[in-house]
């Protein structure tokens, strides 16, 4: 049953929010163990919410939207009084005391929060391998990692555990997980959605997003997380989107293009593979099948992203973690001069990929080195702004796969850190010039896993994203035994 | 050994710059909603934001911006599109590890201090940034780095600051401290801030150096810290030069640091060097936008400037011939207005001054209004009250007695100025009734025609209960004594 069908049967009082969670919170009871998606999980609370809503619909009061829809909540989005650990030893037994701005706007929709999930730590991954409580397994096939970093939020929908799942974008760590679950996965527009509450990893490229089985709930939930909030100077100063009302207007005379340099194509990025790109072009077929009209075209900045990232991310990251120091909250190993008690505590609480990024970020940003790395980073990215304005001054939106591969084995790529950054190839690019992009599934991949494919569009261009993302769904539905 | 030491020997010449960290009055900090002002009890007036809890962003207090271009405008600064930076470091006090200010794009820049004396300091910038908590180090050597515990209140963490950065213009110690006494008239002008040294709303730091005299060569500066008050900044400028005199006298030089004013030694001990400081590693923060202020905004600003105190001193300038320290002391205690007002009505400007200056030295002076500041001193130079009794007067006027008007209290204390033929009535009695001491005063040597006319003097006041006036009694005594 879907969020949408969900929440307008607890609207109606057909159904009874406690049961829905009661429902949710025995799968996370009969198989999380196995999993791992949650951190934590709030049963109690849930089961108050859900209470609160079935109360709201009988005293005859709107319960909200997305009344009594079981969601997981990323476990780097604050939540007053209930521990949020970014899965890092760091922030043991620290409870905010605030919520997120989103963990409030859900549960202002009505929506129940079930428990929070796992993530590589401080967002930092492609596999939710990193984090400090265990790695997640992929539900589909549990010797698989489910992508990352958001992997617990896209774990937890794939099990039937929530219906609806957040998780925060800083460069695919919506988008890859959702394609390696067979999910939908959403990064809105920079400023779009409020980062008041989500603890920072790259400032400039994190934006939070929805995971959901279908189109329609992604619409839905980020209707109810989006528009301006004061508390976030970078949010945009715009009211919520209109989503779910043009999800069907179809694709007719829409221009698509497929970006070449993240398609496989000439010149552009190496390890994407054969089937991931044959599954791409199929999506592109059946756009174009259902009225679209397709071109091929060239960013050629596309292909300087990942380097670009690794600097901009990390040297960011070396500054947001700097307060993790042991003074106010969290972990604090002693020692006999503040200064010591700081790097005892930095040095135990934070895992090996943290550390090496706020090296990679540190060095980056250092005197001497800024003009060769950061600033030549911040140069790319202007350049990449320019050439993907002009490539939409020809289309519509772009199409991509989401990443190189289907979901790979737990333990394939931690040896090798480069072997994990590359996964984030095709989605960064859309972080680093702050524009929307969503993965939608596509068929499966040789090893009969889920395939994502990737539809970016400029600024904004929400509204025509999720136009096109339905059409793409309804292709993939409808042509099921693709490949 | 004398007790003011004294000034550098002739051949070398003292170059001071000046960094004045100026707190902002707004009411409210610079990042977030607390209060800004002082309470006792540690840790009362914050939040997320100032603490820097995971997940808390900054929102940009428009009042201090304001506040900020307005100094810079009466500074004389360009005002430029401008962006916020992170300065990174750690310090237990600077609640997210680094402090948000303002580096290469600062806010306002190029402007210019002219002093009392006509000279012009240059303002290299002026640019906002967010204040530190407070640290008590606790045992040891109430050192960071011996202390047995360190409390921290975060009260003052994210107030707003200008850092106001002169250039190495200044020569003497004088001019270092009217350029300090200067910058504070100002502030107090344009009602930003309340400019108090003692109570750290107003915090000096000087970077000294010295060269030898008509060179034009920038040596090795120290910049001194923890200067409490004006009288301490001479001090310590004094001190430092000296010291740095003395090592290029042996031989040595001063090396590049960071020193601690020390006002009860009279000295100053070393910092840290500034060849092993931290690289701040500045780059732009990413969670506040770039300040971008209208030419609409400026022009607004300029606007509703005041008159500036050096304008206000030109004003009182032109109008009398009083010494510069008297309109300085008058504009200062901002009794300019009242004078001006005074002297427009009629009175002798030069009267006005030297009256308000040595007699209106309190702190509430509202009962004088300029009309009634005129009649007074009308009456004083129209030989109805005596110098005494128009001093008199005035202090009664400034504590409202009888409405503050300045007749009416004469009339209350029977001053009333004698008719001349009245006085010399009394004269030629009194001559009649001291023959002796009056041949004395015709014959007598110098020592015995002064002593006699106090005699004289001493027996009219005494038979006009000090009413007659001083002079037109010398007057009389001289023309009988010649006739
Ligand atoms: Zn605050």
């Amino acid at each position: 049953m879907s969020a949408l069908d969900l929440a307008s049967a607890v609207r109606s009082g057909e159904r009874s929010a406690v049961d829905v969670i009661d429902e949710h919170l025995a799968r996370i009871e009969a198989r999380d163990s196995e999993i791992n998606a949650f951190n934590l999980v709030t049963a109690d609370a849930a089961r108050e919410a859900a209470a609160a809503v079935d109360a709201a619909v009988a005293a005859g009061k709107d319960p909200g939207p997305l009344a009594g829809v079981p969601i997981a909540i990323k476990d780097n989005m604050c939540t007053t009084g209930v521990a949020t650990t970014c899965s890092s030893k760091i922030l043991e037994g620290w409870e905010p005391p605030y919520d997120a701005t989103v963990v409030q706007r859900v549960a202002a929709a009505g929506a129940v929060m079930v428990g929070k999930t796992n993530l590589d730590e401080f967002a930092m991954g492609s596999s939710t391998e990193n984090s400090a409580f265990g790695p997640t397994k992929n539900p589909l096939d549990t010797s698989r990692v489910p992508g990352g970093s958001s992997g617990g939020s896209a774990a937890a929908v794939a099990a039937d555990f929530a219906s609806l799942s957040l998780g925060s974008d800083t460069g695919g760590s919506i988008r890859q997980p959702a394609a390696f679950c067979g999910l939908v996965g959403m990064k809105p527009t920079y400023g779009a959605v409020s980062r008041y509450g989500l603890i920072a990893f790259g400032s400039s490229l994190d934006q939070i997003g929805p995971f959901s089985k279908t189109v329609a709930e992604s619409a839905a939930l980020l209707e109810a997380i989006g528009g301006h909030d004061p508390l976030d100077s970078t949010s945009i100063d715009q009211p919520a989107f209109d989503l779910t009302s043009v999800l069907d207007r179809g694709v007719e005379g829409m221009r698509i293009g497929i970006l070449r340099e993240l398609s496989g194509g000439e010149g552009g990025v190496e390890g994407v593979s054969a089937d991931v790109i044959a599954r791409t072009n199929e999506a592109a077929a059946a756009l174009e099948k259902a009225g679209a009209i397709v071109v091929e075209v060239s960013v050629p900045s596309a292909t300087l992203g990942l380097s670009a990232y690794y600097l901009v991310a990390p040297a960011e990251a070396s500054s947001n973690l700097s307060r993790f120091d042991g003074v106010r909250y969290g972990l604090r190993v002693d020692a006999s001069t503040t200064g010591e008690m700081m790097t005892a505590t930095r040095t135990a609480g934070f895992g090996p990929e943290v550390k090496r990024r706020i090296m990679l970020g540190t060095y980056a940003l250092s005197a001497g080195y800024y003009d060769a790395f950061y600033g030549k980073a911040l140069k790319v990215r202007t350049m990449m702004l320019q050439e993907f304005a002009s490539v939409y001054a020809e289309v519509d939106l772009l199409l991509t796969p989401t990443a190189p591969t289907t979901a790979f084995q737990l333990g394939d790529r931690t040896a090798n850190p480069m072997t994990m950054y590359v996964n984030d190839v095709c989605t960064i690019p859309s972080n680093l010039i702050g524009h929307p992009a969503i993965s939608v599934p596509f068929g499966v991949g040789d090893d009969g896993l889920p395939v994502g494919v990737q539809l970016l569009g400029p600024a904004l261009s929400e509204p025509t994203i999720y136009q096109a993302a339905t059409a793409l769904e309804a292709a993939a539905s409808g042509e099921g035994s693709l490949s | 050994m004398t007790m003011h030491e004294p000034s550098l020997p002739k051949e070398w010449e003292l170059v001071v710059g000046l960094e004045v960290h100026v707190e902002l009055a707004t009411k409210t900090k610079l990042f977030c909603g607390c209060e800004n002002k002082f309470s006792h009890i540690p840790n009362t007036l914050i939040c997320p934001t100032c603490v820097g809890l995971p997940g808390s962003l900054p929102v940009m207090n428009e009042k201090a911006v304001e506040f900020a271009m307005r100094l810079g405008r009466a500074l004389g600064c360009e005002i430029h599109p401008s962006v916020m930076a992170r300065k990174n470091y750690f310090y237990p006090d600077m609640a997210k590890d680094f402090q948000t200010t303002q580096y290469d794009q600062p806010t306002n820049a190029d402007g210019q201090l002219a002093l009392a004396d006509g000279t012009v300091v240059g303002i290299e910038r002026a640019h906002i940034e967010e204040d530190a908590g407070k640290t008590t180090h606790v045992g040891g050597g109430g050192r960071i780095n011996d202390a047995t515990y360190s409390l921290v209140d975060y009260n003052r963490a994210g107030v707003p600051l200008v850092e106001i950065v002169s250039r190495p213009d200044i020569r003497t110690v004088e001019h270092a401290k009217a350029y300090v006494s200067e910058l504070r008239d100002i502030l107090l002008a344009i009602e930003v801030s309340d400019a108090k040294m003692e109570e750290g709303s107003m915090r000096v730091d000087a970077n000294v150096s010295v060269r030898p005299t008509g060179s034009d060569e920038l040596r090795t500066r120290c910049e001194l810290k923890n200067i409490n008050s004006v009288r301490s900044l001479g001090r310590a400028i004094e001190y430092e030069a000296r010291r740095h005199v003395d090592l290029y006298t042996n031989g040595e030089a001063p090396r590049q640091e960071t020193r601690h004013w020390d006002e009860e030694g009279g000295r100053s001990t070393a910092g840290r060097s500034k060849e092993d400081a931290d690289d701040y590693r500045y780059f732009q923060e990413p969670d506040l936008v770039p300040l971008a202020p209208t030419s609409e905004q400026i022009a607004e600003i300029d606007a509703s400037m005041p008159v500036l105190p050096a304008a206000r001193r030109a004003r009182l300038g032109e109008r009398s011939s009083v010494a510069d320290e008297v309109i300085v002391t008058v504009v200062e205690r901002g009794q300019d207005g009242l004078a001006l007002g005074a002297i427009e009505a009629g009175a002798d400007a030069d009267k006005v001054l030297t009256r308000i200056q040595n007699d209106l030295a309190v702190d509430d002076w509202s009962a004088v209004t300029s009309e009634s500041l005129a009649m007074l001193i009308q009456m004083e130079t129209g030989g109805e009250l005596t110098a005494t009794q128009a001093k008199q007067v005035l202090g009664e006027m400034a504590a409202g007695e009888h409405g503050g008007d300045p007749k009416a209290i004469a009339a209350a204390h029977g001053f009333e100025a004698m008719e001349s033929d009245e006085l010399e009535t009394l004269v030629d009695q009194l001559i009649v009734d001291h023959p002796d001491e009056w041949s004395r005063f015709v014959g007598g040597d110098d020592g015995d025609r002064k002593k006699m006319q106090g005699f004289f003097t001493g027996q009219i006041m005494k038979a006009t209960k000090g009413q007659a006036d001083g002079r037109a009694v010398a007057q009389l005594l001289g023309q009988k004594s010649a006739g």
